[in-house]
């Protein structure tokens, strides 16, 4: 565990150095939220869920922004393989375990310094809530999270520092899209497709307690299952990731 | 000339028993090695010594467990090298490598100790590879040579009882070259034991006790440097020099083969600076004289016997 503390205080470090890195991820969540929740910020049921727009966005910024933060850890990870950091790693006690640890944490903080960043957005729009629906909210959308870490690990072991960004940015913006980050998907293909995205269910995760359906067993199912199956193939390429590349 | 023989000195040192590692490649299968059989005893430094593409790399990586032979085994200080690294028994400079940013080198050092059992303390690893006025730089503001120093100290984090050191010199000047060999030399008499893979002869020559020879996947002569060097550091001389039969040059002393290409003959030396003075005092009309190291991989040609016209 103190090796997992210890290396987890450094990677936090790098996190915090790169700056252009974490303002450009926190800032631009955070401009989207005003540009899309301002406008509509008399909306009192957006899309006829009964949901306030202000709210409505927050949670689905929130979503696309965590999404982002967690899913950008690959962009590090690979980075790190391209200069064989990787490999050095494979020399040391610290075991696949303890590096997927740290490496999620990272991912974590960083989701945790973008919900904090919007939620003050969303008060400076009028979006008030009891402080239990805050913090129920907030861990379920942490929760919700478990198979984007899981794709960023995955993507950072699989491609290169040139391929990734495109590729996270492709794949959120998909995931955001169908999720129902930008506008609900109620009903139709797309809400059908909707149901079996992990995104889907972020975004409802969120809406728990603000009006919204919330998650039921099947979104459960649906993140669980997301969550097992890209952690099982990170695993993997992490595994045959210590040849030469 | 023969590898030595594995057996004695179990439980210590490094033994490699019947490596065998083939790549599959969009072109076919490509055995980088075909069978490495070696031992390393504790204390010694020893070179593996090979042209670029011999194998040296895969044998390492397999060494160090990065890489799962496909055939034989890796015995590290009596047990697989998973067990030695989370000891902290081995350190290594892996070929390539880079080292991660964003840290300061007083940073990536602790980092790295942080996750060793008994780690060599990180001024000391400062010290020793000559980075104590460097400690608080960022490592992407290092320069090549430095960079490479850097990766030495992180090779040193665990204060390791073996250091494998693949290519460990690329890209570092020749003060730097020197002041690296000499921390080596130090440490080698305080009882590490070494391991470098190299292609350059005069490296395994000056810096060795020991030097395995690799060529085409296998290890090819084993022996003390000057044995090895004898063997590899053979010159050529090359000149212009039409209508003298090459069967007459081949019998000047110093020369061991001469051949014609054309108007040039080419003669392989056992002593090229007996063979010159020879060949100027008989061969008055030679010009365009041209004296070189045959290059390891011409000598690794000649020593494997593979039939190939060796280009100019």
């Amino acid at each position: 565990m103190s090796d997992t503390l210890a290396y987890a205080r450094y990677e936090l470090r790098r996190t915090f150095r790169n700056r252009r890195l974490y303002i450009l991820s926190l800032a631009f969540p955070l401009a989207l939220y005003y540009a899309i929740a301002t406008p509509n910020r008399a909306e009192h049921s957006i899309g006829g869920t009964g949901i306030a727009a202000p709210i409505y966005v927050m949670v689905g910024l929130t979503a696309f922004g965590t999404m982002n933060a967690v899913v950008g850890c690959g962009a590090r990870i690979a980075a790190e393989r391209a200069v064989g950091w990787n490999r050095q790693l494979r020399l040391t006690p610290l075991s696949t375990r303890t590096y997927f640890r740290v490496k999620v944490l990272t991912a974590y903080v960083m989701a945790v310094l973008t919900i904090v960043l919007l939620y003050a957005a969303g008060a400076t729009l009028g979006v008030r809530l009891a402080a239990a629906d805050w913090l129920r909210m907030t861990a379920l959308i942490l929760i919700g999270l478990a198979p984007f870490a899981a794709i960023g690990i995955l993507f950072g072991h699989l491609l290169t520092p040139d391929s990734i960004g495109p590729a996270i940015g492709g794949t959120t913006a998909f995931f955001a899209l169908l999720g129902g980050v930008w506008f609900p998907v109620t009903h139709g293909a797309m809400h059908a497709v909707a149901e079996g995205l992990p995104s889907y269910w972020l975004v409802q995760a969120g809406h728990v307690g603000l009006g919204g359906q919330g998650c039921g067993a099947a979104g459960w199912a649906v993140v669980a299952a997301w969550t097992v199956a890209c952690a099982a193939l990170a695993r993997r390429a992490y595994e045959r990731d210590t040849r030469r590349v | 000339m023969a590898t030595v023989e594995a057996g004695q000195d179990n439980g210590g040192g490094i033994t490699l028993r019947g490596l065998k590692k083939t790549y599959r490649t969009p072109r076919g299968p490509v055995e980088a090695v075909r069978d490495v059989n070696a031992h390393v005893r504790v204390g010694e430094t020893v070179a593996l010594l090979g042209p670029n593409g011999a194998g040296k790399s895969t044998t390492v990586d397999m060494l160090l467990g990065l890489q799962e032979p496909d055939d034989g085994s890796v015995d590290l200080f009596g047990g697989p090298p998973q067990r030695a690294v989370v000891a902290g028994r081995i350190g290594a400079m892996l070929q390539d490598g880079g080292v991660l940013r964003d840290l300061t080198v007083r940073e990536l050092l602790a980092m790295m100790a942080a996750l060793y059992p008994a780690p060599l303390d990180v001024d000391e690893a400062l010290r020793l590879a000559r980075l104590s006025e460097l400690a608080d730089r960022r490592t992407e503001r290092l320069s090549g040579a430095e960079t490479q120093r850097l990766r030495f100290a992180v090779a040193l984090a665990s204060d390791p009882d073996l250091l494998v050191l693949d290519e460990p010199t690329v890209g570092m000047d020749v003060e730097s070259r020197h002041a690296f060999w000499t921390t080596v030399r130090e440490l080698s008499q305080a009882g590490k034991t070494f391991l470098f893979a190299t292609h350059y002869l005069e490296e395994a020559d000056e810096y060795a006790d020991r030097v395995l020879l690799m060529a085409h996947g296998r290890i090819v002569a084993d022996g003390p440097p000057n044995e090895i060097k004898a063997i590899v550091g053979a010159r050529t001389i090359r000149a212009t020099l039409p209508g003298v039969p090459a069967a007459t040059l081949a019998h000047l002393p110093g020369v061991t083969t001469a051949e014609r290409r054309g108007d040039t003959v080419v003669l392989v030396c056992s002593d090229s600076d007996t063979a010159l003075r020879e060949l100027l005092a008989t061969q008055p009309r030679a010009r365009d004289i041209e004296v070189r190291g045959a290059g390891l991989e011409e000598a690794f040609l000649q020593l494997t016997g593979v039939e190939e016209e060796v280009a100019a």
